[in-house]
This record gives structure tokens, C-alpha cells and sequence, in this order.
């Protein structure tokens, strides 16, 4: 490679120009571009949720006494359930779960009122649905959420000696563990990666498909050139749908906004780079826009799983949190989450940092060798 | 006008339709043989997701990093938090003092912390309670709660052998003894790696042949194909039929993933396994054919079927959020997402068996969809390029 | 009126596209009948209507007046009984790539009802036909392009049809092949009976038809016997040459004539049409000798051609011709001052020289020990089978690619070491007119300025001269991608120009343009090799290697044969070029390996 010539910002700024016209004259691209990440924005922001809303649960009370009655009120009361069905014998608990109809079913025996007053303790059980694993769980913290509260009144009214230790719990970043607020500065970081990636991703692959690829390279342009001309395009792209997003967040889904802004926006641009290193590599690998395409699905599928986004990476076998150190998006993650939330400073940030600019050293220099040395 | 062309057409032409079905229908397996990307997305793709599923996404946490800080050690606060670094569930360390805790939960280190505060020793012996906080990382909501949980499981512990060891009745007035059915153990990767058949059959039915038939029409194999005298009919069964084996291939792979390598239990019958996958199949191969001949090229084709097939199988279908507890709209749109349909159907089979009324309102969806999108592609397909 | 021996019948057909700001009317009140056992040739510019007229024949699409019969039966009602009876080549068959040739044909025979027992004599009958029966067991994909083209029309006739129509079979293949298609065509329809319509924008083949009906903006402007249409030019043809002029001063001045209405290089001469028929040469040299004061002119009366016929009936429709004059010499002007200029800063010297360069793709040699150089200021062709290394030898010259061994040098800068100051001195224009579709005209060309490092006033000058020069300025906002052919090769060519290149790289340049569009573009091309710029082109048409002033004939990777167009048609005896092209590289395939022929002629197809 000849390095004589000085690089260009004029040739760079056209490169650049260029390619926001490629990407934002014709209709389908501009759609896709901005389209598909709103929507998403919407769904997630919905959708993706770990909370119990109105789940459907029914109660089966054979209790002679009225004792039952105070544990339904406060079910009923409570914002996880809906209390779908009143039975008044076993034979339908079966039905309602197995056909779904109701998540959880709380039985109250004949004697739990009795012996609740005769022997100070008394039974309550508990059937939960288990085919959705997670949700299971939650019904059942919630259910034991209600029987804590009433047990502690009820030690109290009847002046029961207490348990000697008591656990007073406090959640800190997100005092009501609201869920919005752990998936929807989550879902900034996802589209950022989807948006960077599907820009460049395709880029290369469609110039190489039309032959402009090669009309670019019989031109006085360095590689670094046109590598830079494809990368800012994308960046900046990225960078205003990112904060728009940002923007939806804080006042439409009311996550709160704790941390520096600047200080996001830096690390944004390191993840950035890195996905559109990333982006520019598979490009630059596949000869057909089909084979981009499908080469950014897969790896986008996997680096949202392997990124934390739903679920901690603390909890993956060790093989596979190795593997996630590859994605980009785990870095990321902290970062946006904490910045939101925690109000993190430099030092976290950084060590956040520097994984995304070595893989974005790494990709963009194998996609800029691939720009002239794979033969289509 | 195809129909008219049918009843002119000379009579005893069966074999010939015979022939030339026959004849798409292997150059459609040669294809998907000699092309990677086929092979990628039909096999490479679904071990990739059960593998990263099955084994890389777990819900449950185990081994949370906590801080445990005893302000004025005893004999008292030792024993309880001793509860702490012998759990499982907790992977406990000892902080000298709050601040430098709360330091460590600030830079990610830790998740919780318990504190036992300088007049815990004072308290636990001469009040009637000794109070114990606890903090809690709430930005991942959902772990906060499950620590939560174990927290509150661990002291309930504590609790009871203090009690035994001094003889005392400690119970609680309501004992709550839950069951939880069809996964006891609450295994997540029972859970998610059912749902994921309906990942892998809408990546086979609707992506890759939404691409595939795109790619005849870039191609111009299309126009080449459609002056024969084969009928649309023929062409479009000879598109679905490649991709419903390679789907069912596919399904079955993941069955077998899923018995085998994961253990999840089979608890109804294969044949109705079997048969909503076929009809989901279906589902997913009409709305891939419809895609593309919306589309006709495949940059369009994929990301529409992106968008509207798997994105939604994925968010949509209660494969890994419960639809409970979304809002009242997003519950609504998930009624019109096929794969909502074949998750329930796949997650009650496995986990909870052959359950009638689970059974035949899911299936009857399907099949309507079928039904619908089926005459949607027969009305939209012709053998005309305008 | 039509009846069921008839292999083709229109009525008043006519068919419209409605485009969301516009309707265009792509057939108006078209009307023609077939006769059996003919080959019918489409003729027509691009956008005639030429290939809507077909795919409505085949039955693809739907007319809204007018009636077409095959074979007596209505194609609009009775569509696939139609299609069982015809065979229909479109211009980009489909061929399945990833398939053998073998399983393409059996896929064809499959979809036509070809009887299991009688296809192994077909195919085996159809391949050898066409040469290839040594390839049944390859893919598609690796086919040279004219094999490819070969094996689409060998599916299309798997079952022998009574109505065979092909859609500009010939675009890009070269002449043997082109010649072999041919020949397969007329065994057809001599063996089979069979009837043919064919396109195409080849003129010379139109002579090959039996009947020719000539488009014209989706009318039927003439139709008859090829020999009527030349036969009306009688007496208006005649080759002008003279002893001290070059050919292309020669053209200048017979370029201003009123009475000259095209004028064509043909070798060393010049062919010239002149507006009305003349009784004698003298006319004609004496209005020459009048304008330029010179005498001397040797004046010879020349046989008509069909293409002498096209040009002047489709010239007066458009005017395009005539008005090619004007611009060319505003673009002389222009162009000269600053190539002046170019010309002091570069040192002298040949301005490409090849040294044994070699190109090899793993074991596959694409270029073999290639040696030639290149003068300033000359137009040098590079012609070739498909499959020769032409495309491969290209990219290497414009550092594309990088050589194997070999010695290679563009206007004295090495392109191992300097390839960067040599991009800036060469222009390169695809065969796939690459253009950014989605931008317009005007940002493509601001793009290409800007890349090229033009700034200010003087980069503004060359958008404008590139405006004026191609007539852009009507279309400047379309976005490139919908523009018609003809455009998008002048566009191309405005971009490649931009920085004032030494060297013009063309490949191809002409594939699919029609013959009035590839006029202009030579017009274009003469000035610019009049101001010492360097032309470098591939091409398959033979009457453009008469522009060329030396030609180099490529096969296997290696030159057969090189020198002026005259010097080549003289060493092989013959006044043709194409006789000259073919007759050189068959003997020299019998030289060399047979199976050597057969690959890919770009290395983007084989991957």
C-alpha cells in the first residue's frame, strides 16, 4: 500500500455525502433505517418485560372460618393478580392451570381459619403454573409478598413474639424495581447496534452487487478514505436515532436520567465504531447483499443474547461468558444502564471502554485489508 | 384466466403435472443442498439458538455476588451471616465497612448487600427484633426480585434452626407451601427451549423462503419458469413443498436437541407435537411466499420478513415475555402473531401434556391463518411479471 | 384472417405501464402476422418496445386493447396452453447457477413434458448442437457467458416448440459464439419447422433474418425482407478515403456536410450515407473538395446494409444524428485546452506497457504471459471469446487486480509501486455502467468530481462542460438508476472524464446499446483520441474494432493476433472482420486445449 498520498477531507466529505444520499433518497432503505428501530422501540419497550401484571390467578376457598378472607382481599388488592375464578372444590384447580386460564391457584383448607387460632400456625398452599419458568417465580414471590405482609400484621394484633431478626430490604438505583427501567435503556444500546450494523453491513455488498465498489477503487481514494466515508455516515446516523431514543425513553417511558450526558455520548461512540467495524468486516466479506444480510443476523442474534440485555451474564456457564467478552454490546450495556441509573463516573466507563476500541481496531482494519485484497 | 386455460388444456395431462412438480421439486432440494446459505439458516442457525438458549440463558440466578458487613461483630451476627457464605445461591464476601460496600455495588462487584449495623448485638438481645437491611441492585429489576427472594429464603432458614436450637415455636401464622407443576425445579431451559421450535421453523418457513423465491425473481429464473406450461399452482407447491420438509427437518432437529441434550419431557403426544408444527409450518411458509412476492428482492424480502415474522415470534409470542402482563395493545397485535399461537401450543405439549381445550383453540387459530394467508398468496400469485 | 397455421398473429395491440407520476405508452396499435418456418427479426432502439412486446407474446403480460393469436389461439385467455407450444428465451435467462447442465435441461424437460425415454437423444442432440457435450456435469454458474447463453436457449428447446422467441440473445456474447447461435437457429428451423422472432440490437443480424419488423417507440414503423429495407438505400452508400488524412480528420469534414448523413470509420476508410441517393461519386467529392479545399479523395460506391437503412429512418425520427455534430465540437474545444496541459506534465513514453504479466486464480491461468504496449493518443481494442481474459487483463491494468508476475505500466508509473498516482490518471467505465442509482445525475457527477479532487471553480467547470458535452442538462434531477440505457452510458462516461484522465479504460462500453446510442458514444470517443488521450476498449462488436487504431485479438489468456484492423483482416485474407475474428481464434483454439475455452470469462461469476 502507498501512503505518499496525503488523505483528503474533501475526497472524504464526498465519500460521506455520498453515502447518506445512497442511504436516505431511496424510500426502502430510508424505511428500513428508520422504520424497523421505532417499532421495535415501541415493542420492546412493551413487551419485554420480567414483572407480573394482572396475572389470572383463582382461589380455591374451602375455609370454614373468615381468616381466608383477609389473605383474597389483599390478592385481589394487589396489582400482580387478577382474581379470575372463585372455586369451591379441587376438581377444577386442574383445569384452570392445564388450560391456562389461571396462572396460579391459592387453596385455602377447611381448617385454616381453625387452626390458625388453635395451633398459632396454619397452611396455605400454593399452585403455580410452571411452563413459563420465570413467571412462576415471580407469582410465587408475589403470593409470598402478600402472606409476609399478613403475617407481620397479624404477629402484631395478636402481639406474637417476633422473629429476633427482622429484614428490612431496600433496592437501590430503582427503588420500585420498575422493569421499564433495566429494559429500556437496554433496548438504546440494542438499536443502536441494529442501526449501525444494517447500514454498513449492507453498504459494501451493495456497491460490490452494482459495481460502484469498483468504479470507488479505480479512483485516487485510500482505503482509509473510504473506510472513513462509510463509517462517519453510519455513526452519525446511529448517534440521532440513539438520542432520539434517548429522548423516548426519559419522557415517554419515564426512565430516569442520572448520569452525565456527555459522558454517554462518548462510550455511545466507541460502541459505535466498534458495531460499524463489525458491520463494515461482514460487508466486506460477503459478495452479495443476501450473504450481508444474513451474515449481520447472525451475528446480531447471538450478541444480543450473549450481551446481558435479558438476562445476566453472571448466571451463563463460564464458556459462554468468555464468549460474550467478543460482543461488543456487554460492554455497552453497563455503561448505558449505569449512566441512566447509577450515575456512574469515568472509572467504570473506561474499563467499558477500552474492549469496545480494540474491537473496533480490530474490525475495522481487517474490513479496510478485505476493501481491496478480496477479489469478488 | 389460468382457470379457463385448465379446462381447454388437453385431457390425460396428470402425468405431465406429475412430471413437472417432480421435476421443481428436486431442483429445489439440489439448491437447498448446494447453497450455504440454506444449510446455514436451516441447521447451522437453530443449534446455534438452542445451544446459546439452552445453555447460555438462565433466568434463575445462582452465585450472586453479596457483600456482607458486620459493623460490631458477635457470636449473634457471625451465626447469621455465616447463613450467607454458606448458601449456594450466594457467593458472599466481607466488607469492613458500609461505605466501602456500597462502593462495591456502585462499581458492579457486588449485586446486594446485608448489613448488620453497630447496634445489631444491643438489639438482637435485648428487643424484640434486631432489624437487618438489605440492599439491593435494582437495575436489573428482574434479578432484584429473585435476590430478594433468596435473601428472605435464606433468613426464613436462620429462623428456623434458631428456633430449634433454642426450643422455640417461631412459626409463622401463614405457611405458605407452594407447588409449582410441569417444571418443579423451575428449569428455565424447560421453558425456553420449546418456544424456540417456533423461532426455528419461522427462520426456515418465512425467512429463507421469502429469500429463496426473491432470489428467482432477481435472478429472472422466475420469468424463465413462468412461460413453461407450468401452472402457479404447481410453482407454488413445488416452493412449499422443499421448505416444508427442510422445516420439519429442522423442527425435528431441535425436537431431538431439546429430549435429548436438554432432557426437557415430552409429556403429550408426539403426533399433536407433530401436527401443530406441520400447520404452523404451513402458516409460516404462506406469509414467506406472500413476502416475497410483495418484496421480489431479496434485500427487501429479508427485512420485511425480519420484521414481521421473527422479530414478533421472538417479542410477540410468549416465547420468552409473558403476554399477561403487557398493555391491553400489545396483547391485542400478539393475537394476529401465528407463532403466539404454536408457543402455547408447544410449551403446554412438552411440559403439561395433552390438554383439549389448549389444544383445539390454538390449532383452529392456526389454521385459520392458514386458511386466510393460503388464499392471500393464491390470489396474489400469477403467472404475469405485471 | 389468422388461423391455427399461423405462428404469430397481432391486432392493435396496445399496452400501457402506469408509473405513479406518469402512464407510458410502451406499444401503440402494433399489428403483424408471422409466417412459419421464418426467422423473424425485432428491430428497434432502446425503449422500442421490444422486450414488453415479447413477454406479452409469452403470456407474462397483460394488454389492455388489441388481440394476439399463437397459433391460433388467444394468448390472453388461453395462456398455458400457449406456453406448452412456445419457447421463450428471455434476455437474462434463468438459468439456476447453482445446478448442472444437465439438471437445468432435465428441469426444462420436466417442465415441458419431454418423455422420460426420448430425452437423452435430445440433450445429447441440443449439446453437441451447441458444443458443449463435454459439459453436462458442470454448474451453470461456471460457464463462460456465451455458454451460459447456449445452454438457456438449449433449455428453452428441449421440447421442440412451434414459436420460439428470444429476447436479444446475442448481448455480450462474442462472435463465435454468436455465430454458433445462429447456426443453431437456422438447423432448427430447418429440422424442426420451427418459427422465430427474434431481437436484437445487433444490425448485421437483422441480415441474417428472413423478415424484420422495425419498433420504434412502440410502434411498428416497417416491417419486410431485409433486402427491401437496403435495397431503398441504393446508391446513397460509398467508402471516402483519402491518402493523407487520418480517418477520423477524414470524419470531421465529412461530419459537416448537409448532404453526408452519417459517416462511419470502417477500417481505414470511411462508409458514408448521404442524405438523398446520388448518380455519381463526383457529387460527393466535389462537395468535399469544396468545403475543405483539398483534392484527392478516393470515392468507391459501396453496398447498402440494413444498418444504413436503420440509421436513416430511425436519424430522422430523432434528429439525434444530426445533432451529434454540434456537440462534438463544443466537446473538442473544451476538452482539448485542458488535455494540453495534461500532456506537458507527463513524461513521454508508451502509455500502458505490458511485460509478460500473468494472472492465475489457483491452478486456473486467466492471463498467460501477456506482453503488448500502448501508445498516446491511441484507441487500442482488446477483443476476445468470452472467457479470454479480456475482463481479467483490464482489471489488472486499472489496479484492480493485483497481477500474479508480470511487468505492468500506466503512463510510466508502475502499478505495483504507484497505484494511487496512476488511479488519479486513468478513467474506467464498466460494462455495467456503474452508477449510484439512487442519486441523481447531477450528485453523481458532483460525487465523481469531488473524489477525483477537483475543487472550486475548476471542478464546476468540469461539471458543466460534462452537462453540456452529453446533453444531461434535461435529466440532471432523475435519480441514474431510471434512466435509459443510453444515458447511463453517457453519464458513465461523463463521470469517467471528470479529471481529465490520460488513460480511458472502456469494457464494453456499447453491450446493449442501440446502434444510434453507440454512434454518439464513438463520436465522443474519436474527439477524445483527437486531443491524445489514450483509449483502451473491449468490445464485441465487430464494427467497433474497425474504430480501434490497433486491435489485439485474445484467447486463452494470451494475444493470437495484433495489429491496425486492416493489417488483421489482410493476414487472414478476408474483407470481415468478424470472418477475420472468428477464423483467428479457431485456430488457435485448435492449438491450444480444448477445455480451456470454457471458463468463466469474469472471476465475479465463478465465485
Amino acid at each position: 500500500m502507498n501512503w505518499s498520498s496525503w488523505i483528503s477531507l474533501s475526497r472524504i466529505f464526498a465519500l460521506m455525502v455520498k453515502e447518506l444520499r445512497v442511504l436516505f433518497r431511496d424510500k426502502r432503505t430510508r424505511f428500513v433505517v428508520i422504520g424497523p428501530p421505532l417499532i421495535q422501540l415501541l415493542i420492546f419497550g412493551y413487551a419485554a418485560t420480567f414483572e407480573l401484571k394482572q396475572a389470572p390467578i383463582a382461589i380455591l376457598n374451602q375455609d370454614r372460618g373468615i381468616i381466608s378472607q383477609e389473605i383474597i382481599g389483599r390478592l385481589e388488592g394487589s396489582d400482580s393478580f387478577e382474581v379470575v375464578a372463585h372455586l369451591h372444590n379441587q376438581q377444577k384447580v386442574n383445569q384452570l392451570i392445564n388450560e391456562k386460564k389461571a396462572l396460579v391457584v391459592v387453596s385455602f383448607p377447611m381448617d385454616f381459619s381453625s387452626r390458625l387460632l388453635k395451633d398459632g400456625t396454619t397452611d396455605l398452599q400454593v399452585i403455580v403454573d410452571g411452563r413459563n419458568s420465570n413467571t412462576a417465580l415471580l407469582a410465587q414471590n408475589d403470593v409470598a409478598g402478600v402472606v409476609q405482609t399478613f403475617n407481620q400484621l397479624w404477629a402484631e394484633q395478636h402481639n406474637l413474639k417476633q422473629p429476633p431478626i427482622t429484614l428490612v430490604p431496600r433496592n437501590w438505583f430503582n427503588e420500585n424495581l420498575e422493569n421499564n427501567w433495566f429494559f429500556v435503556p437496554g433496548i438504546v444500546a440494542l438499536i443502536v447496534l441494529i442501526v449501525s450494523l444494517l447500514i454498513t453491513a449492507l453498504s459494501v455488498a451493495r456497491e460490490r452487487e452494482e459495481g460502484t465498489f469498483d468504479q470507488l477503487l479505480v479512483t485516487p481514494c485510500l482505503p482509509i478514505e473510504i473506510l472513513i466515508g462509510k463509517s462517519l455516515p453510519g455513526m452519525m446516523v446511529a448517534l440521532l436515532e440513539s438520542n432520539v431514543i434517548i429522548l423516548i425513553a426519559i419522557f415517554w417511558f419515564d426512565v430516569p436520567f442520572r448520569g452525565d450526558y456527555w459522558l454517554l455520548q462518548l462510550s455511545m461512540m466507541f460502541f459505535i465504531i466498534s458495531a460499524i467495524g463489525v458491520g463494515l468486516m461482514i460487508s466486506s466479506l460477503s459478495t452479495t447483499q443476501q450473504q450481508a444480510l444474513l451474515g449481520a443476523f447472525m451475528f446480531m442474534v447471538p450478541a444480543v443474547i450473549l450481551s446481558g440485555f435479558a438476562t445476566p451474564i453472571e448466571n451463563m456457564p463460564e464458556v459462554i461468558q468468555w464468549l460474550t467478552y467478543l460482543d461488543p454490546m456487554r460492554y455497552f450495556l453497563v455503561i448505558v444502564r449505569g449512566i441512566f441509573l447509577q450515575d456512574v463516573g469515568m472509572d467504570v466507563v473506561w474499563s467499558q471502554i477500552w474492549p469496545m476500541a480494540i474491537i473496533a481496531m480490530v474490525t475495522l482494519s481487517m474490513a479496510g485489508w478485505l476493501f481491496r485484497h478480496r477479489t469478488a | 384466466m389460468t382457470d379457463n386455460a385448465m379446462q381447454t388444456e388437453p385431457q390425460g395431462r396428470k402425468l405431465h403435472m406429475l412430471m413437472r412438480v417432480r421435476g421443481l421439486v428436486i431442483k429445489e432440494f439440489r439448491q437447498i443442498l448446494r447453497d450455504p446459505s440454506s444449510i446455514s439458516i436451516a441447521f447451522v442457525m437453530p443449534v446455534v439458538l438452542l445451544l446459546l438458549f439452552g445453555y447460555g440463558v438462565s433466568l434463575d440466578a445462582k452465585h450472586i455476588k453479596m457483600g456482607v458487613v458486620q459493623q460490631s461483630p458477635s457470636v449473634a451476627s457471625a451465626d447469621f451471616a455465616s447463613h450467607f457464605y454458606r448458601s449456594e445461591y450466594f457467593d458472599a464476601s466481607r466488607y469492613e465497612d458500609v461505605p466501602s460496600a456500597k462502593e462495591a455495588m456502585h462499581q458492579g462487584t457486588i449485586q446486594a448487600v446485608v448489613i448488620l449495623k453497630s447496634n445489631f448485638t444491643q438489639d438482637f438481645y435485648s428487643r424484640p427484633t434486631a432489624p437487618v437491611q438489605l440492599l439491593v441492585n435494582g437495575v436489573n429489576s428482574n434479578t432484584a426480585n429473585l435476590i430478594n427472594g433468596y435473601v428472605q429464603a435464606a433468613w426464613q432458614v436462620w429462623l428456623s434452626d434458631y428456633a430449634n436450637k433454642h426450643g422455640l415455636t417461631l412459626t409463622q401464622p401463614v405457611q405458605q407451601l407452594t407447588r409449582i407443576w410441569f417444571n418443579s425445579e423451575v428449569n428455565s431451559s424447560y421453558f425456553l427451549v420449546p418456544g424456540l421450535i417456533a423461532i426455528v421453523m419461522t427462520l426456515i418457513g418465512a425467512l429463507l423462503t421469502a429469500l429463496v423465491v426473491a432470489r428467482e425473481w432477481e435472478r429472472g429464473t422466475m420469468e424463465a419458469l413462468l412461460v413453461t406450461p407450468v401452472s402457479i399452482y404447481e410453482i407454488l407447491f413445488s416452493k412449499v413443498f422443499p421448505y416444508f420438509v427442510l422445516g420439519m427437518g429442522g423442527m425435528l432437529l431441535s425436537l431431538l436437541m431439546a429430549l435429548y441434550l436438554f432432557h426437557v419431557p415430552l409429556r403429550g403426544s408426539l403426533w399433536i407435537l407433530l401436527l401443530s408444527s406441520a400447520l404452523f409450518l404451513w402458516v409460516a411458509l404462506s406469509m414467506g411466499i406472500l413476502i416475497s412476492t410483495v418484496g421480489r428482492t431479496q434485500f427487501v424480502a429479508g427485512q420485511i420478513a425480519i420484521l414481521v415474522t421473527f422479530l414478533p415470534a421472538f417479542l410477540l409470542s410468549g416465547f420468552i415475555f409473558d403476554l399477561h402482563s403487557t398493555p391491553l395493545v400489545i396483547q391485542m397485535i400478539s393475537h394476529i402473531v401465528p407463532a403466539h399461537y404454536f408457543v402455547m401450543l408447544l410449551q403446554s405439549e412438552f411440559l403439561a401434556g395433552d390438554i383439549f381445550w389448549i389444544i383445539l383453540p390454538n390449532l383452529l387459530a392456526l389454521l385459520m391463518m392458514g386458511i386466510i394467508l393460503t388464499l392471500v398468496v393464491l390470489k396474489k400469485s400469477h403467472k404475469r411479471l405485471d | 384472417m389468422s388461423n391455427s397455421t399461423t405462428p404469430l398473429a397481432v391486432q392493435s395491440l396496445n399496452k400501457c405501464f402506469v408509473l405513479p407520476n406518469r402512464k407510458i405508452e410502451a406499444l401503440s396499435d402494433v399489428s403483424f402476422e408471422l409466417k412459419p418456418g421464418r426467422v423473424t427479426g425485432l428491430i428497434g432502439a432502446d425503449g422500442a418496445g421490444k422486450t414488453t412486446l415479447m413477454r406479452l407474446i409469452a403470456g407474462l403480460l397483460q394488454y389492455e386493447e388489441g388481440e394476439i393469436r399463437v397459433l391460433g389461439l388467444d394468448v390472453a385467455t388461453q395462456s398455458l396452453a400457449v406456453q406448452s407450444m412456445i419457447g421463450y428465451m428471455p434476455q437474462q435467462f434463468g438459468l439456476y447457477q447453482d445446478l448442472t447442465v444437465r439438471e437445468n435441461l432435465s428441469l426444462y424437460a420436466d417442465l415441458q413434458g419431454v418423455p422420460e425415454h426420448t430425452r437423452a437423444e435430445r440433450f445429447e442432440f441440443l449439446l453437441s448442437m451447441m458444443g458443449m457435450n463435454a459439459f453436462y456435469d458442470r454448474l451453470a454458474g461456471n460457464l463462460s457467458g456465451g455458454m451460459k447463453q447456449k445452454l438457456g436457449l438449449a433449455c428453452t428447446l428441449v421440447k421442440a416448440p412451434q414459436l420460439l422467441l428470444l429476447d436479444e440473445p446475442t448481448v455480450g456474447v462474442d462472435p463465435v459464439s454468436r455465430r454458433e447461435l445462429w447456426q443453431i437457429v437456422y438447423q432448427l428451423v430447418e429440422k424442426e419447422g420451427m418459427s422465430v422472432l427474434l431481437s436484437t440490437a445487433y444490425l448485421d443480424e437483422a441480415e441474417r433474418c428472413d423478415d424484420i419488423k422495425l419498433l420504434h417507440e412502440g410502434k411498428l414503423l416497417a416491417e419486410g425482407p431485409p433486402k427491401k429495407f437496403s435495397e431503398a438505400m441504393l446508391q446513397r452508400t460509398f467508402l471516402v478515403s483519402h491518402p493523407q488524412l487520418s480517418k477520423r480528420d477524414l470524419k470531421k469534414q465529412l461530419d459537416t456536410l448537409s448532404m453526408v448523413k452519417d459517416a462511419l470509420i470502417f477500417g481505414d476508410a470511411l462508409r458514408v450515407l448521404t442524405q438523398d441517393s446520388i448518380d455519381s461519386t463526383d457529387v460527393l467529392s466535389k462537395a468535399l473538395e469544396k468545403s475543405s479545399g483539398m483534392t484527392g479523395y478516393q470515392i468507391e460506391p459501396v453496398a447498402p446494409r440494413f444498418e444504413d437503412a436503420f440509421v436513416d429512418r430511425l436519424a430522422v425520427q430523432e434528429g439525434e444524428v444530426a445533432g451529434g455534430d454540434s456537440n462534438q465540437s463544443a466537446f473538442s474545444s473544451t476538452q482539448l485546452s485542458s488535455s494540453q496541459e495534461t500532456a506537458e506534465q507527463t513524461t513521454q513514453g508508451p502509455a500502458i506497457q505490458v511485460k509478460e504479466l500473468v494472472c492465475k486464480f489457483g491452478d486456473f491461468v486467466a492471463v498467460d504471459h501477456l506482453s503488448f504496449s500502448v501508445e498516446r493518443g491511441e484507441i487500442f481494442g482488446l477483443l476476445g471469446a468470452n472467457g479470454a481474459g479480456k475482463t481479467t487483463t483490464f482489471r489488472m491494468l486499472c489496479g484492480l487486480l493485483p497481477a500474479t508476475s508480470g511487468h505492468l505500466e500506466v503512463v510510466g508509473l508502475n502499478l505495483r509501486h504507484a497505484r494511487a498516482q496512476a488511479r488519479a490518471k486513468l478513467g474506467y467505465m464498466s460494462q455495467k455502467f456503474s452508477l449510484y442509482g439512487v442519486m441523481t445525475v447531477e450528485q453523481n457527477l458532483a460525487f465523481y468530481s469531488q473524489v477525483y479532487g477537483l475543487k472550486g471553480k475548476q471542478r464546476q467547470e468540469r461539471i458543466n462542460w460534462a452537462v453540456e458535452t452529453f446533453d444531461l442538462q434535461e435529466i440532471l434531477s432523475q435519480n441514474s438508476h431510471d434512466l435509459p440505457l443510453g444515458f447511463k452510458q453517457r453519464l458513465a462516461m461523463a463521470c469517467a472524464l471528470m479529471h481529465e484522465p490520460d488513460i480511458l479504460f472502456l469494457d464494453e462500453p456499447t453491450s446493449g446499446v442501440d446502434p444510434l446510442g453507440r454512434r454518439d458514444f464513438w463520436d465522443k470517443i474519436n474527439a477524445l483520441a483527437d486531443q491524445g488521450v489514450t483509449i483502451m476498449v473491449t468490445t464485441h462488436f465487430m464494427e467497433e474494432a474497425e474504430y480501434c487504431d490497433r486491435m489485439a485479438i485474445m484467447a486463452s489468456g494470451s494475444i493470437l493476433s495484433l495489429g491496425t484492423p486492416g493489417e488483421i483482416k489482410e493476414q487472414e485474407g478476408v474483407s470481415d472482420m468478424e470472418e477475420a475474428f472468428v477464423r483467428i481464434v479457431q485456430s488457435g483454439k485448435s492449438r491450444k486445449a480444448p477445455d480451456k475455452e470454457d471458463t468463466s470469462d469474469d472471476e465475479e461469476e465463478a465465485s
